[in-house]
């Protein structure tokens, strides 16, 4: 039985698109525009972040507070923790990677809903302009970028209410953002395109949005009462007014923990998608794989209290959230130990993806195992709140989601622009670049051991050497982002020429010209049914796989 | 007959397992303990240290080695092996983790219940259970160790009032009002502590010892110094523009010294009443 399926074209014609690089400033509706939007305004607002990280670096370079006011400190740390979680890694990894790839992988010529992603890159902007600015006018939110009351209520209100919206916007773009890519991938598949033969970016940016839909409206819920309490002067949170400070901290947990998750789970979805095309092998157990996301998903949700067991919590509470905790090891533990495998036998590329990819995961296997180590009550007890785990999430975020998005630039960037990158160049970022972040990281598990908080100006001078160490490593770090601007810059003006495919990869983005034309393919999308089908043994898989028949028949 | 590169890689894994031991045995990062749940605490950490050691040498000599091994050499064309994937080998390192997070698990539990985690809370220095007792959380510690020798010293108590940027000590016997912590050596203490404004942490680095310090939510945390010394009390929450600075000292004295401390700074009128 054969079903024909035309696919049509809804989209208003490329005439009445802006073209040019003009299109980038635009209420686009392709999502290949939106995606580089993204890409873009993100990496701008991790250059912004990054500038404030140097503030903070420099202001530790001395044990005493000398470089910048008490309370600018305050706000320079509040708004870089927000801007590289709302406005980078969050946005980057879902956003940008997901509009541009999420459409190719399922074979549709769009997102679901192209006028609410527009919309919901759209918010980003102003909401971070916003963010910004708020230093401006009466000084920006100075309580961190969790915001616990009292101290959010007690602090300035005008930088904090301005805190509130500018987040409230960016988790509004989020959630837009999670059902339209739950939307795509489970109703936009080509016909004849079975769940289990999507490329595993598409399983990880399902289980990230089921995470952003679920957990968001928490976030949304607690900001609103928390802006009620101080511009109403309710007193839901206020504990001189009867309220409570800790079920504050159990809702912002409930979204911030799965937030963790949203920002790495992407991260390991594009990892799978970079390591099988270099190393010319399949990706390894991609069964299990979906399984360890499935299962990191629904146990993401039940682990939010391990950031409270110094707050005031019952034994039985710590207990049950340390389990639960450590668990989520197991179906991560399975990813990692895929990827190794994939390694394993193949004909590796060393280039810059490949590398960012091998950073990514060496860095977070040592974040995942202090992870570990954090969950265990007694442990955590002694070190929450201080350098540890500043050392520990930045090896999650920086270590893991960072690296991944420049390794996925490296990857996409021929496809993005339809010219290559300089690899010597590239070599030469992740090299500085994995030497800076264990340089500024690595040391802080100790600092933090030996009695440095996290969030202080001024510290116990015994510890101004390694902070000085942590330093030249952020120094580096902020040095690295020089090679890769330049290799950005000069290659979309010089670089060869990539050609369609120059990674021969089999995933449906590979098969289609570069940059893609609007609506994505020039005839009917390709049927890839099967995304990983590298390898010697099976010489009809490379193309074979790659059914791009008129008109399909429901196999 | 096992081939030679079977025996290599058991040599291999040997020496990671025993590299890892030494490491968690040898290579001390933390400060010096001065409380009873201190070494209790370094136990917990050696052992993390070690598994944590052999799984990360263990997966960064794997990607080396893979990465040099089975890296694309110049002229190379074609693909890798079209390994899709080894049940058995899935199954293998789903087991192992799951085993080691396991055991780590039931030994961080132990360690929680012998640091006295797992008792019931009850400021012992209170003469009367007050009605909001059973809201009251704390961390670890118990206020009474080891009551099995027989001669069980009864805890010191404390009020600890935290406030932008100072903590304050009360002593209820004494009515003492103090900035530094004075406690004598070897005798166990509990404290009552709850905050004027926002919230504040309580940490002693040497105690292996935090706990928050809530507005509105009396917490408790008990704790039995070991080594006479000065230790800094550090806040370790973000509470305002001084929160670096919110500093003080926990003073672990002789029995005699603490007892002229005392002495010193005790109002007569409740001297006599002291029982310490």
């Amino acid at each position: 039985m054969t079903i024909t399926v035309p696919q049509t074209n809804k989209q208003p014609s490329e005439k009445l698109q802006p073209t040019g690089w003009l299109r980038y400033l635009s209420f686009s509706l392709d999502h290949k525009v939106i995606g580089i939007q993204y890409l873009i305004c993100g990496f701008i607002f991790y250059l912004i972040g990054g500038a404030l990280a140097s503030a903070i670096r420099i202001e530790l370079t001395s044990p005493v507070s000398d470089f910048m006011a008490r309370d600018v400190y305050n706000q320079v740390l509040t708004l870089h923790g927000t801007i590289m979680i709302f406005l980078w890694i969050v946005p980057v990894v879902n956003g940008a990677f997901g509009n541009y790839l999420i459409p190719f992988y399922v074979g549709a010529r769009d997102m679901a809903f192209p006028r609410l992603n527009a919309v919901a890159f759209w918010l980003i902007p102003p909401a971070g302009l916003m963010l910004i600015t708020s230093y401006f006018i009466n000084g920006a939110a100075q309580s961190g970028w969790t915001a616990y009351p009292p101290l959010s209520i007690t602090t300035p209100a005008a930088g904090q209410i301005i805190w509130i919206i500018s987040v409230l916007l960016l988790g509004g773009s989020s959630i837009f953002g999670g059902i339209n890519f739950i939307v795509t991938i489970l109703k936009l598949r080509r016909p004849g395109l079975q769940l289990m033969q999507l490329p595993m970016y598409c399983w990880a940016m399902l289980g990230t949005s089921i995470l952003v839909v679920l957990s968001t409206p928490v976030l949304a819920g607690t900001l609103i009462l928390l802006s009620f309490d101080i511009v109403a002067h309710t007193g839901f949170f206020n504990p001189a007014l009867g309220g409570n400070v800790i079920v504050y901290q159990h809702l912002f947990w409930f979204y911030s923990h799965p937030a963790v998750y949203i920002m790495v789970l992407p991260a390991f979805g594009l990892v799978s998608e970079i390591l099988p095309v270099h190393c010319r092998k399949p990706l390894f157990g991609y069964t299990t794989m979906v399984y360890s996301i499935m299962a990191i998903v629904v146990l993401g949700l039940v682990v939010w209290a391990h950031h409270m067991f110094t707050s005031g919590t019952p034994p039985w509470m710590r207990l049950f959230f340390t389990i639960a905790t450590s668990f989520i090891a197991v179906p991560t533990g399975i990813k990692f130990f895929n990827w190794v495998a994939t390694l394993w036998g193949g004909r590796i590329s060393l280039n810059s993806a490949v590398l960012f990819s091998c950073g990514f995961i060496i860095n977070f296997v040592l974040g995942g195992i202090t992870g570990i180590a954090l969950a265990q009550v007694p442990f955590d007890i002694h070190v929450h709140d201080t350098y540890f785990v500043v050392a520990h999430f930045h090896y999650v975020v920086y270590g893991g989601s960072v690296f991944v998005i420049f390794s996925s630039i490296y990857h996409w960037y021929p496809k993005f622009t339809g010219k290559m990158l300089n690899e010597n160049l590239g070599r030469f970022h992740f090299l500085i670049t994995f030497i800076g972040f264990n340089l500024c990281f690595g040391p802080q598990h100790w600092l933090g051991m030996n009695g440095m908080p996290r969030r202080v100006a001024e510290y116990d001078p015994q510890f101004t050497f390694v902070n000085q160490l942590s330093s030249v490593g952020a120094l580096l770090m902020a040095l690295s982002t020089l090679p890769f601007l330049w290799n950005i810059f000069q290659s979309a003006l010089k670089g060869p020429i990539a050609g369609d495919n120059p990674w021969q990869g089999l995933t449906p983005e590979w098969l289609t010209s570069s940059p893609p034309p609007v609506e994505n393919w020039k005839g009917e999308a390709p049927l890839v049914s099967k995304p990983y089908g590298y390898g010697v043994n099976k010489e009809e898989s490379t193309m074979e796989s790659v059914d791009d028949a008129q008109g399909d028949n429901n196999s | 007959m096992p081939s030679p590169s079977a025996i290599f890689i058991l040599i291999l894994s040997v020496a990671l397992i025993a590299g890892g031991i030494w490491a968690g045995q040898n290579i001390n990062l933390l400060p010096i303990d001065a409380s009873i749940n201190a070494p209790i605490y370094d136990e917990l950490f050696k052992v993390l240290f070690s598994i944590g050691t052999i799984l990360f040498l263990g997966i960064l000599g794997l990607v080396i080695y893979s990465l040099i091994r089975f890296r694309r050499r110049p002229g190379q064309v074609g693909d890798g092996l079209a390994i899709e994937g080894n049940l058995p080998l899935e199954i293998l390192w789903t087991a192992v983790p799951a085993v080691v997070i396991l055991f780590v698990g039931l030994y961080s539990y132990d360690i929680y219940d012998r640091m006295g985690g797992m008792q019931p809370l009850a400021h012992n220095g209170h003469h009367q259970m007050e009605k909001t007792e059973e809201r009251i959380w704390g961390g670890i510690g118990s206020g009474t160790i080891d009551s099995s020798t027989g001669d069980a010293i009864a805890p010191l108590p404390v009020d600890v009032t935290a406030m932008q940027f100072a903590f304050l000590f009360h002593y209820p016997q004494g009515d003492i009002i103090s900035g530094e912590l004075h406690v004598p050596v070897g005798q166990p203490v509990t404290m009552k502590m709850e905050s004027k404004d926002v919230i504040h942490a309580f940490w002693v680095p040497e105690f292996r010892l935090k706990q928050d310090v809530i507005p509105g939510q009396p917490t408790i945390m008990n704790f039995t110094p070991t080594k006479p010394g000065r230790y800094p009390i550090i806040c370790a929450e973000l509470c305002g523009p001084y929160h670096g600075g919110m500093r003080s000292t926990v003073v672990v004295e002789e029995s005699k010294d603490y007892q002229a401390w005392y002495s010193k700074n005790a109002k007569p009128t409740s001297s006599e009443t002291s029982d310490v």
